[in-house]
């Protein structure tokens, strides 16, 4: 069903550093349009999977094979940025366009494209600050609005939420949402089963190899959970959506965690 | 007055070492943005010290200058290149490894066979004296080709030294860029040795990116600033290395950090806290 639009996929990959595999037999296709959530524990290889799709990891075995043409963008965790270089956000943005002009400042419409893309993140008056000068939500969106100026048919994200508030959370979860009912395929990594994970159309559980794979109500059950992360979990149902508890604290909670679904 | 101060242009050697100190002045101000902004400030010192042993062997040799510390600098500069990439051991380590042993290299052979050419005090310190047309071409050339480089490669240069892995993604070749940069300052580093010596350049490459850095945020305007203010310190430390009868290279770094110390103070804590940053990158481990 996914091979005709299919846009990426890696066929028995394993990869990793030195002698420490860090993905093992992994089978991924990601196809047109989808918008895919990779979850796993700390250290399951996320980050390295979400490298190897974007070609930026060199496998040690098995096939990666993309769409010709295939553009692709990577909006990398927070935490991994240089917040001290010296850039401003329209600096920032601008250098998606690596290709085609190459002169250093940017064409008149490059600028018109830098505007429209940051007005449509809501940040478009922040183009001269310096990106450290910015909140959390506004700093995340410099990143996205860098990767969507490149244009891209994929966008990559690692942990797009990690240490944001709720609030924040929705946010760039509809931002992402709308994104992908326009045509662009997504595929982000993630710790939050229930704020992010249940809410995406298809879910990847990985503990360096591929645990479960599909729809959240197929993926998220006690056994795919307890097998990715190597804890009991429980799943619950709420409005129709399941809801993930960590049985340690449901069997120590004061108030029993059934009684909300 | 005035004509004490113009006294030194009567002479030609006086004239090629000024070219030389302010052109070598703005070629390190320019590459020192990217080698500091990438946390590798120890490689201008290293690279320095690597090409004291291919100076050392091209004297041994009767091999030019240029050609020979030029092959060896661009050698360690891939060798050390290629080691960081394989993020087995950190820059520092291969820096460290690579050019202290090509350092060592270069005095045994100056201990067992003597020196011909070339003073072993000019390598360690520069000298204005023996700067000649050869330095002013060789400065020339280098300087067209890392400015030609850093225009034409401007974005791809910057997204590299920002951000690596999502560069690759965004379909930048990094190795390319980073080898490219290295070989740049290995060739800028021989050519600015003459008048900087083997142990002050890292400081031309260091200090006028550090002050340019606490005068602003913006990268652009970084480039512009380190390129001028290394011009200016090149220009001011020849006048007074002859007025003052010392070293060209001692005079121009004390120019410069004379003016590191002045803007530190004049910027305040804004300015410490952006110079402060320069090195607060996220662990290797972490990109």
């Amino acid at each position: 069903m996914r091979e005709r639009g299919e846009l990426l996929a890696l066929a028995g990959v394993t990869c990793g550093y030195v002698d420490d595999a860090v993905l093992v037999d992994v089978d991924l296709t990601i196809g047109d349009r989808e918008f895919v959530g990779i979850v796993g524990p700390s250290g399951a290889g996320k980050t390295t999977a979400l490298r190897v799709l974007g070609g930026s990891m060199r496998v040690a075995h098995g096939a990666v094979t993309r769409r010709a043409g295939l553009r692709m963008a990577y909006v990398p965790q927070v935490e991994t940025i240089n917040w001290s270089f010296p850039v401003t956000v329209r600096e920032c943005v601008l250098m998606a366009r690596v290709s085609g002009r190459r002169l250093p400042w940017a064409s008149r419409a490059e600028r018109a494209q830098v505007a429209d893309v940051l007005g449509r993140l809501d940040i478009g008056d922040l183009a001269d600050r310096h990106i450290r000068e910015l909140s959390g939500g506004q700093q995340q969106r410099v990143f996205l609005a860098r990767a969507l100026l490149g244009e891209p048919e994929l966008l990559l994200l690692d942990e797009p939420t990690s240490g944001v508030d709720v609030r924040l959370r929705h946010e760039i979860l509809h931002l992402l949402d709308d994104l992908n009912s326009r045509g662009l395929a997504i595929v982000l990594t993630t710790h939050d089963l229930n704020g992010i994970a249940a809410h995406l159309p298809r879910i990847v559980c990985l503990n360096r190899r591929v645990i479960g794979d599909g729809a959240p109500h197929e993926v998220l059950s006690s056994d795919v959970l307890e097998r990715t992360y190597g804890a009991s979990m429980e799943v619950l149902e709420h409005s129709g959506m399941p809801v993930v508890v960590d049985s340690y604290r449901r069997a120590h909670a004061p108030h029993h965690a059934e009684s909300h679904s | 007055m005035i004509g004490e101060l113009l006294r030194p242009f009567d002479f030609e050697f006086f004239r090629n070492g000024l070219l030389v100190a302010t052109m070598a002045g703005a070629l390190c101000g320019a590459i020192g943005v990217y080698v500091v902004l990438k946390g590798m400030s120890y490689i201008g010192h290293g690279l320095s010290h690597a090409l004291f042993g291919g100076f050392a062997a091209s004297s041994l040799l009767g091999v030019n200058f240029l050609l020979g510390a030029g092959a060896w600098g661009v050698a360690s500069a891939l060798m050390i290149n290629a080691v960081t990439r394989r993020r087995v051991i950190g820059s520092d380590a291969a820096i460290g490894v690579i050019t202290t042993a090509s350092f060592a290299l270069g005095l045994a052979l100056f201990a067992l066979f003597g020196t011909t050419g070339r003073s072993f005090d000019a390598a360690l310190f520069g000298s204005i004296l023996g700067v000649g047309t050869d330095d002013v071409i060789a400065i020339l050339v280098v300087g067209i080709l890392a400015f030609a480089l850093i225009f034409l490669r401007y974005r791809a240069l910057l997204f590299t030294t920002f951000d690596p892995d999502v560069a690759d993604v965004a379909g930048v070749n990094t190795a390319r860029m980073d080898a490219l940069l290295t070989v740049v300052l290995a060739c800028s580093i021989l050519a600015t040795m003459q008048v900087l010596g083997v142990t002050l350049v890292a400081a031309v490459l260091v200090i006028p990116a550090a002050i340019a850095r606490m005068l602003t945020n913006s990268f652009a305007r970084m480039l512009q600033l380190a390129t001028g203010i290394g011009a200016v310190c090149g220009f001011i430390g020849m006048n007074l290395s002859y007025h003052l009868d010392v070293q060209s290279g001692p005079t121009i770094v004390l120019v410069a950090a004379t003016l590191f110390a002045a803007v530190f103070v004049v910027t305040g804590v804004t300015g410490r806290r952006r110079a402060a940053a320069i090195t607060a990158r996220p662990p290797l481990a972490a990109r």
